[in-house]
C-alpha cells in the first residue's frame, strides 16, 4: 500500500480514537501532514546531497470551556505508538485547558464537510532522473534541487467533518551559471515542476536558458542608482506576490496595523485598473480547505481592476472583528496569507516586451525581499539572475545587480504599465520543516518607473 | 517530554546503531528530540498556546565512498532498518554523479556529553503562572490608548540529540532554550508605529526561566510602550550621510548578514547559489582580505555560556571551541565544517548543523559574535558631530553575493554635538559590506556588550531554519548613508 494510503488509514483509526475519548464538553480537531521525499541538491552538476525524508506531523486542536490548545507531534506511522501518542496529547491538552483563561477569538469547531482529493502520479525512478539531469547539464555549471514525492494534508474533526489532500510530484528548481567575458559570475534560472517526469522539458528548457546564458556573457554594464523603466519578468513578478503574504491583503494584518496595503484598503490611494488579484484554488496547486477545515470558494477576488474586493479572512479574524470568514489559512508565524495566488494577465504579448520597454531595464528576477516602511507600502530588494540594459526595443548589455526600493503603491499602481499576455504558473519551491504546497500564477509586468538605489 | 526510550520500551540507541550497522560501510545515527512550548497574549488574552513534540532520526550511511541520508520519525527496529536501506539506495544511486567523496575523517571518533546552563527548569512555573506574567507584560506595553495592539510572547524550548556512529562516536547533548518577543503597536490617525524589546524575537538565549527576570521586564515593556508613543509624535529619520551609532540588537544583524554568511564555506563553494546565493569572498581571500577595520575583530564562538547557540559538539561530532574569523580586520578562516575544510583545504570550524532530525547538517552560523574594544558608550557619542543611533532591527535585506545591504531599525535618535537628541522614525541605512566595515570607527567596551539571536536564521536546500547567537558591543561607523519612510 502507498505511502498516501497507509496515511489515510492511519488518520481514521488515529481520528476514531481521540474522538471517541472525548468527555462532554469537549471537541477536537486532527490535523496531519507528511511526505515522502527524496531531495537531491546538485552543485556543478553533481549530487552534493542526497536525503531522504519521511515524516508525518499530527496537530491536536483542543477545546473545551472556550479554551484553546494546540499540540503537536511527530508520528512513526505505526498505528500502537503513534495511539499512545495521541492518548498523551490528549492528556496534556486537557490539562493545559484547566489551567487557561477562556479564548474568546477562538472559532468553535464545525463540521465543514467532506473532501477527498487524491493526485497518484507515477513517481519518476531516481537512478534514472539523477542520470538525467546530470547528461544534460553536463556541459553546464549546473546547481538546484530536486524533489519529488508525495505530500499529504488532512484535517478531520469531532464533528464529522473530514478533508484529505494528496499529491505526488517532483520540481526541479535549479540555476545555470556562466564567467562572462571579464570573469564575472552571471546566472539563469529555472523551474520545472510536474506530476510526472517529462523527458523533453528539461531538455526544452535548459536549451532556452543556454541561449541567455550566451547574452550574459557579454561584458556588464555598472548603472547610476534612479529611477528607471523596467519590466519585471513572472519570476520577478512572483516574488512580490509573495510579499501580498506577509500581512498585505489579510484581514486580521489589517486591523492590527500590520497591512502594507492599508492605504489601499481605506480608499486613500488607488492600484491600477490594469491589476486583478484573487485566490484562485483552480490552479490545483494547494487545497481550500484550511487547518480548522473551512474550504476556500475556489476562486476569491482580492483586487479587481485596482479595486478592493475581499480581504483574506480567516476564522479567528472573523470571530474577533465580526466578519465572515472565506476560509483564509493562517500560521503561527503570519496573519492570513495567500495560498493559490493569482494575476490575470495584459495584453503584452512576450514578442513585444523589449519593443515595448523601449529603453531601460529587463528584469529576470528579484532576490530577499523586504519591507523597507510598512506604512508607504515601501519594498526594497536585489536584482537577481538574468537582468539587461535594453535600448531602443534591442539588449545591449547585461547589468550588475542593483537595490530597489520603491513602493507598491507605485509598482501594482501609478506605474503599471502593461501586464504580459502570457501568465507562468510557479509552483512552490519552498521545503522548510517539509516541503511546501502551493504557488502563484503570474504575467510579467511592464512598469514605466522603477527605483534603484544602490 | 518523554525521551524515544521512554517512548519506546526497549529502546537503545547503541543496540538499534548496532542492528543497521551491516548495511553500509560505514552509518551515522543522529536521534533528535524536541519539545516546545510557544505561550502567547495578545492584547491581554491568550492568543497562542501551542506545544509541538518532534522525534526522529537521520541515518547517514555510506556505501563505496559515497555518503547519502534519510530521515524517520518511525524510530522501531523496522522503521531504522527501512531508513537505513534506504540511505544506502541512495548512496548507491547518487555514486555515478557524487560532488564529494567520504572519507573517515569527515566524522570523528569519539564520546562526549554537553549540557547547556540550566538554572530553574521550565516546569518550575505553571502554565496558569506564566500565562499569568504574560498578560501583565501585555498590560504594561498598554502605557496608552494609542497603543492598540500589544503581544507577549515566550518560547521554550527542551532540545537533545544524540549522535551515534558505526565508528564509535557517542555524543549526547541537551539544551534549554527561551526566546522572547513582546510588542507594541502604537496607532494615532494614519501614523503607525511598533516598538518592541530588541527586535521581534532578539531576545534568544540559553537557560532555563531564570533567564527571564519578569520585575525587569514590566518595566521595559513600559518603556518600549512609551517608546512606540514617542515615534509616533516624531520626525523622519533625515535623508543623508552621516556618523551611524549601531547597539548590540542591530548589530547582530548586520554581523549576521554581512559577516556571517559570507564566510560560510559552502556558500563559497557554490553549493547554496541556487538558493540563498554564492560569496563575495574568494578561497584566495582568507589570510588576505582586510574585510574591515582593525577595530574588527570577530569569533566563533560555541564557548560562551548562555549564548543561544552554544554547544559542545556540531551534528558530525567535531569538538566545538572559539576561533577568531577575523582579528584586526584581517580575514582568517571561514565558517566551514570538515567537509567544507577539506573541500576547500582551508581551516574552518566546528558548524556542520541540521536544522533537525529531518534534514542533513550543512554550514552554518553558530554564535558569532564581535568582540569587545575599549569605549565607552558616552565616548563614542561624545565624538560624533552629526550622526544618528539606531537600534532594534526591523528590516533586512542584503544580495545574494552579501555586498549590497540595506537594514532598517525601530527606533533612532539623532547625535549632534556630542549628544543623543531627537527622537526620529523608520530609521535605514544602507552600504557595501566590506566598506562599511572600513567605517567602523569606534567599538565599545564590555559595558556595552549584549548577547541575542534569533531561531530564524534560513539557509539550505532543502530549507533549513536555525537558531543562532550573536553577541556585540554598540559600534560606531563613520559616514553611512541612512534615510527614513514614506514616498
Amino acid at each position: 500500500m502507498s505511502f498516501a494510503r497507509n496515511t489515510h488509514r492511519l488518520l481514521e483509526r488515529l481520528s476514531d480514537s481521540a474522538f471517541a475519548a472525548l468527555r462532554p464538553g469537549e471537541t477536537a480537531s486532527l490535523g496531519l501532514s507528511g511526505e515522502d521525499q527524496t531531495y537531491l541538491r546538485f552543485n556543478a552538476g553533481k549530487i552534493r546531497q542526497a536525503t531522504g525524508v519521511r515524516q508525518l506531523g499530527l496537530e491536536l486542536d483542543f477545546r473545551v470551556r472556550g479554551r484553546q490548545v494546540k499540540l503537536a507531534s511527530d508520528l512513526s506511522g505505526r498505528e500502537d505508538l503513534d495511539l499512545c501518542a495521541l492518548q498523551t496529547l490528549l492528556e496534556r491538552a486537557r490539562s493545559e485547558a484547566a489551567a487557561l483563561p477562556p479564548d474568546l477569538f477562538a472559532a468553535p469547531l464545525e463540521n465543514h464537510g467532506q473532501t477527498e482529493e487524491w493526485r497518484e502520479g507515477e513517481p519518476p525512478d531516481t537512478d534514472a532522473v539523477i542520470d538525467r539531469i546530470a547528461a544534460a547539464a553536463a556541459d553546464a555549471d549546473f546547481a538546484g534541487l530536486f524533489a519529488v514525492g508525495p505530500q499529504i494534508r488532512a484535517v478531520r474533526n469531532s464533528e464529522g467533518q473530514s478533508h484529505w489532500f494528496s499529491a505526488a510530484g517532483y520540481f526541479l528548481d535549479y540555476s545555470l551559471f556562466t564567467v562572462n567575458s571579464e570573469g564575472e559570475n552571471k546566472a539563469v534560472k529555472g523551474l520545472l515542476s510536474g506530476a510526472e517526469w517529462e523527458e523533453t522539458k528539461l531538455a526544452a528548457a535548459l536549451e532556452k536558458d543556454r541561449r541567455q546564458l550566451g547574452l550574459l556573457r557579454a561584458p556588464s554594464r555598472t548603472l547610476q542608482p534612479g529611477e528607471y523603466r523596467v519590466y519585471l519578468a513572472p519570476a520577478a513578478v512572483a516574488h512580490i506576490v509573495d510579499m501580498l503574504s506577509l500581512g498585505a491583503v489579510s484581514y486580521g494584518a489589517w486591523k492590527k496595523g500590520g497591512s502594507a496595503l492599508r492605504r489601499w484598503i481605506e480608499g486613500e490611494v488607488s492600484l491600477s485598473e490594469k491589476l486583478s488579484l484573487r485566490e484562485n484554488f483552480a490552479l490545483g496547486l494547494s487545497p481550500r480547505f484550511n487547518s480548522l477545515g473551512e474550504v476556500a470558494p475556489m476562486t476569491l477576488p482580492i483586487a479587481d481592476r485596482g479595486k478592493l474586493d475581499s480581504l483574506l479572512v480567516g476564522a479567528r479574524s472573523a470571530r474577533e472583528y465580526g466578519v465572515t470568514s472565506n476560509g483564509a489559512e493562517s500560521s503561527l508565524w503570519s496573519e492570513e496569507l495567500l495560498r493559490s495566488p493569482e494575476i490575470l494577465p495584459g495584453d503584452l504579448p512576450e514578442r513585444d516586451v523589449l519593443k515595448r520597454l523601449d529603453s531601460g531595464l529587463y528584469i529576470g528576477n528579484l532576490h530577499y525581499l523586504n519591507w523597507s516602511d510598512l506604512q508607504s507600502a515601501r519594498l526594497t530588494g536585489m536584482t537577481r539572475y538574468a537582468c539587461f540594459l535594453v535600448e531602443r526595443g534591442e539588449i545591449v548589455a547585461p547589468i550588475r545587480d542593483l537595490r530597489f526600493d520603491d513602493s507598491l503603491y507605485r509598482i501594482l499602481g501609478t506605474e503599471l504599465e502593461a501586464l504580459g499576455e502570457e501568465a507562468l504558473v510557479l509552483r512552490s519551491t519552498d521545503t522548510y520543516e517539509q516541503r511546501s504546497l502551493g504557488g502563484s500564477k503570474v504575467p510579467g509586468m511592464l512598469l514605466s518607473s522603477f527605483r534603484l538605489t544602490l | 517530554m518523554n525521551s524515544p526510550e521512554a517512548a519506546l520500551p526497549g529502546f537503545d540507541p547503541v543496540t538499534a546503531l548496532s542492528r543497521v550497522a551491516p548495511l553500509a560501510d560505514w552509518i551515522g545515527l543522529r536521534l533528535v528530540e524536541e519539545t516546545s512550548q510557544h505561550r502567547g497574549v495578545r492584547n491581554g488574552r491568550p492568543d497562542r498556546n501551542h506545544v509541538r513534540f518532534s522525534r526522529g532520526a537521520m541515518i547517514e550511511a555510506v556505501v563505496n565512498g559515497r555518503l547519502a541520508y534519510a530521515a524517520t520519525g518511525d524510530l522501531s527496529e523496522a522503521g531504522l532498518h527501512e531508513a537505513a536501506l534506504r540511505a544506502t539506495r541512495l548512496a548507491r544511486e547518487s555514486a555515478r554523479h557524487a560532488a564529494t567523496t567520504f572519507s573517515p575523517g569527515l566524522r570523528p571518533t569519539g564520546k562526549g556529553r554537553f549540557s547547556g546552563p540550566v538554572a530553574t527548569r521550565f516546569d518550575t512555573a505553571t502554565l496558569a503562572e506564566l500565562t499569568g506574567k504574560l498578560v501583565t507584560a501585555s498590560s504594561r506595553l498598554r502605557v496608552s490608548d494609542k497603543i492598540v495592539e500589544t503581544s507577549a510572547e515566550i518560547v521554550l524550548t527542551e532540545h537533545r540529540t544524540h549522535y551515534l556512529s558505526s565508528s564509535g562516536t557517542d555524543i549526547e547533548q541537551r539544551f534549554h532554550l527561551v526566546s522572547q518577543n513582546f510588542m507594541a503597536t502604537a496607532q494615532d490617525g494614519a501614523e503607525i508605529q511598533r516598538r518592541s524589546l530588541n527586535g521581534p524575537v532578539a531576545r534568544c538565549l540559553q537557560g532555563g526561566l531564570e533567564v527571564v527576570d519578569f520585575e525587569r521586564l514590566f518595566d521595559e515593556c513600559e518603556r518600549a510602550g512609551c517608546e512606540a508613543l514617542e515615534l509616533l509624535g516624531a520626525e523622519d529619520c533625515p535623508n543623508d550621510t552621516r556618523d551611524l551609532l549601531l547597539a548590540p540588537d542591530q548589530m547582530l544583524l548586520q554581523i549576521h548578514e554581512s559577516v556571517g554568511h559570507p564566510l560560510e564555506l559552502d556558500r563559497i563553494l557554490g553549493d547554496e547559489r541556487n538558493y540563498a546565493g554564492w560569496s563575495f569572498v574568494k578561497p584566495e581571500d582568507f589570510g588576505r582580505l582586510q574585510y574591515g577595520s582593525p577595530l574588527m575583530n570577530v569569533s566563533f564562538d560555541p564557548e560562551l555560556p548562555g549564548e543561544f547557540a552554544s554547544y559542545g559538539f556540531d551534528d558530525c561530532g567535531h569538538r566545538a571551541s572559539r576561533e577568531f574569523l577575523i582579528r584586526d580586520g584581517l580575514l582568517l578562516r571561514g565558517l566551514g565544517s570538515l567537509e567544507s575544510q577539506a573541500r576547500l583545504g582551508l581551516d574552518g570550524v566546528a558548524n556542520f548543523r541540521a536544522a533537525g532530525w529531518n534534514r542533513a547538517p550543512i554550514d552554518r552560523m553558530a554564535n558569532l559574535n564581535l568582540e569587545p574594544g575599549e569605549s565607552t558608550l558616552d565616548e563614542m557619542i561624545g565624538l560624533v558631530e552629526r550622526g544618528i543611533y539606531m537600534s532594534a532591527n526591523r528590516s533586512w535585506s542584503i544580495d545574494d553575493y552579501r555586498r549590497k545591504f540595506q537594514f532598517g531599525c525601530e527606533y533612532a535618535r539623532l547625535i549632534e554635538d556630542g549628544r543623543l537628541t531627537r527622537v526620529v522614525r523608520n530609521p535605514n541605512y544602507r552600504g557595501v559590506s566590506v566598506p562599511f566595515w572600513h567605517s567602523l570607527k569606534k567599538v565599545g567596551d564590555r559595558g556595552t556588550f549584549g548577547v541575542f539571536g534569533t531561531p530564524y536564521c534560513g539557509k539550505g536546500e532543502p530549507n533549513q531554519m536555525i537558531r543562532v547567537g550573536h553577541a556585540s558591543p554598540h559600534c560606531l561607523f563613520a559616514n553611512v548613508e541612512v534615510f527614513g519612510g514614506g514616498r
